[in-house]
């Protein structure tokens, strides 16, 4: 197996871009990772592409070749491929990148992210986020994905005691990373009691305990790190890269308050770089809801069961604690839109382990990890990169 | 969703139909072709199992943001159920007030509406539980009927 770094990266702002189409997102952000990277097009052997719902929300399937063609990849018939996995979308393209540079089938891909939720009206787009889950058995018989996270909070509560304070907490930091992220879809501080007062949504679930549905790109450039050198001198090396997967429904799950295939795919990353949850500087997970920041850390082995929340609020995983979480703000306040969200987070730790996070640099961050999932924990992929 | 995609899980949707494995001992809903915990060997050894349709509330939540098609039922209870045989699943709650219901609470099934594809389109029925017991509330019209008029 060969190493693979990324040696290029690209992203947009996220939010309600009423202004740009699917296409142009995947356009801009492939365009900036490819000049951040140094490669021209011709370099590129293949083409990969994280979306979940572009078939509901704008009646078009065929992404990748969509793709492709907008990015002036066809006049090479650059071979384009669209991967789907619910949220999951955007970590898992990057791992079938990853595994055919690694596997020695291609030198060089480019990996996007897009995803545009803002076309469709809220309903119909949080509709969409559902189909994450088991349409027929959980949708169907009137489980909103907020809801199947809001049992999964209500088990944690039970089980651990976690409170309404810790899971504002995770709010709260996540929207004060993202005040000093440009590129956030709410770059602003947002106090923890306002996350405690916000509306309901599912109980104990409210509004500023989930993450927005998002307009956003974001774009990777992998090169077999013996060929990085020739194009840039700031590769990062994707060090572990692990997938697991779980029952679609929750409610055949053993324990409503574990996401298992977080913890699998953690401990299978950690086991392909020899690595352990304390060697870890900065890590971006899948917030799509508060109570998944605190099940993910716990999963990860950041922090014991029933003890992230606490730690959350103590402030160990702000920006100069001791492991700083979510340092782009996170599904929460960066935003989320599904396919792009698992580049996103790429994008943030990269720039982490560059150096060149401004306002929000982790001092002497050396190695990161990406954790996103799909649905409720169905799909989890997790990454762990190293500054070389 | 289509009339077929519907059409043929109407017996799993109205009756409660899912399977036991012989192999294991295990109920399934809804109705599976082998077994998870005895893979291959269990294809075969499956047959199809009536639910008695009683059993308990493991967790829930109260609904204020609706799913869709089910804005009527305004704030309403949704919980994971485990039936008396073992398996789980998601269900609402109804006739209930949805605040009072807590994990361990003893449930029945019922035969209600899901939802209809549109108002000329079909009508989907399907099971969703009540409460066995209900909790005691104080009836606040208890006093006015004792004032004679």
């Amino acid at each position: 197996m060969r190493d693979v770094s990324i040696i290029g990266i690209g992203i947009t702002k996220f939010g309600e871009l009423w202004d740009k189409s699917l296409r142009q997102l995947g356009l801009e952000t492939g365009l900036s990772a490819i000049n951040d990277s140094g490669i021209t097009s011709k370099d590129i052997d293949a083409l990969y592409i994280g979306n979940m719902a572009a078939g509901s929300t704008l009646q078009q399937e065929h992404i990748s070749a969509l793709m492709a063609d907008y990015c002036g990849l066809t006049n090479n018939h650059v071979p384009a491929t669209r991967v789907e996995a619910a949220s999951a979308s955007g970590g898992l393209a990057l791992r079938q990148a990853y595994m055919a540079i690694a596997g020695g089938f291609i030198d060089i891909a480019v990996v996007g992210g897009a995803e545009k939720m803002t076309d469709v009206s809220d309903s119909e787009s949080s509709y969409t986020v559902s189909m994450g889950s088991d349409e027929q058995w959980e949708s169907k018989a009137g489980a909103t994905f907020a809801s199947l996270h809001a049992i999964i909070a209500q088990s944690h509560i039970n089980e651990y005691g976690t409170t309404r304070e810790e899971m504002s907490a995770v709010s709260s930091k996540n929207h004060y990373h993202a005040s000093m992220n440009p590129m956030a879809q709410f770059p602003f501080k947002v106090s923890s009691e306002a996350v405690s007062n916000s509306g309901i949504v599912s109980s104990p679930l409210r509004m500023l305990d989930c993450a927005p549905n998002s307009d956003g790109a974001a774009a990777v450039v992998l090169c077999a790190s013996d060929r990085a050198s020739n194009y840039t001198k700031k590769a990062i090396k994707i060090i572990g890269s692990g997938q697991a997967s779980d029952t679609l429904s929750l409610h055949h799950r053993k324990y409503l308050n574990r996401m298992p295939a977080i913890g699998v795919a953690a401990q299978r990353a950690f086991e392909s770089c020899g690595k352990k949850p304390t060697d870890l500087d900065v890590i971006e997970i899948h917030d799509n809801f508060t109570i998944s920041e605190i099940i993910a850390l716990e999963e990860i082995g950041i922090f014991k069961r029933g003890e992230a929340g606490a730690k959350i609020l103590e402030g160990e995983t702000k920006i100069g604690g001791r492991i700083p979480v979510n340092t782009s703000g996170g599904l929460k306040a960066r935003g989320h839109a599904p396919g792009a969200t698992g580049i996103a987070q790429i994008v943030e730790i990269v720039q982490q382990l560059r150096g060149e996070a401004g306002e929000r640099q982790v001092k002497n961050a050396k190695i990161g990890m990406a954790e996103n999932h799909g649905g409720t924990a169905a799909t989890a992929v997790v990454h762990i990169l190293e500054a070389e | 969703m289509s009339v077929p995609r519907f059409w043929r899980e109407l017996d799993t949707r109205y009756n409660l139909i899912g399977s036991y494995c012989k192999l294991t001992k295990t109920y399934h809903y809804p109705r599976r072709t082998f077994d998870p915990d005895a893979g291959r060997e269990s294809i075969g050894t499956m047959e199809d199992y009536q639910f008695k349709g009683t059993g308990e509330i493991i967790n829930c939540t109260v609904v204020h943001q609706a799913q869709t098609g089910y804005e009527i039922f305004g704030p309403y209870c949704m919980a994971i159920i485990k039936l008396d045989e073992g398996p789980k699943l998601t269900s609402q709650i109804v006739d209930c007030e949805p605040n009072t219901i807590k994990p361990g609470m003893k449930v029945k099934a019922v035969f209600r509406k899901l939802g209809e594809d549109s108002e000329s389109g079909i009508l989907h029925y399907g099971t969703k539980f009540i409460l066995r017991e209900i909790p005691q509330v104080e009836d606040e019209n208890e006093n006015l009927s004792n004032i004679e008029l």
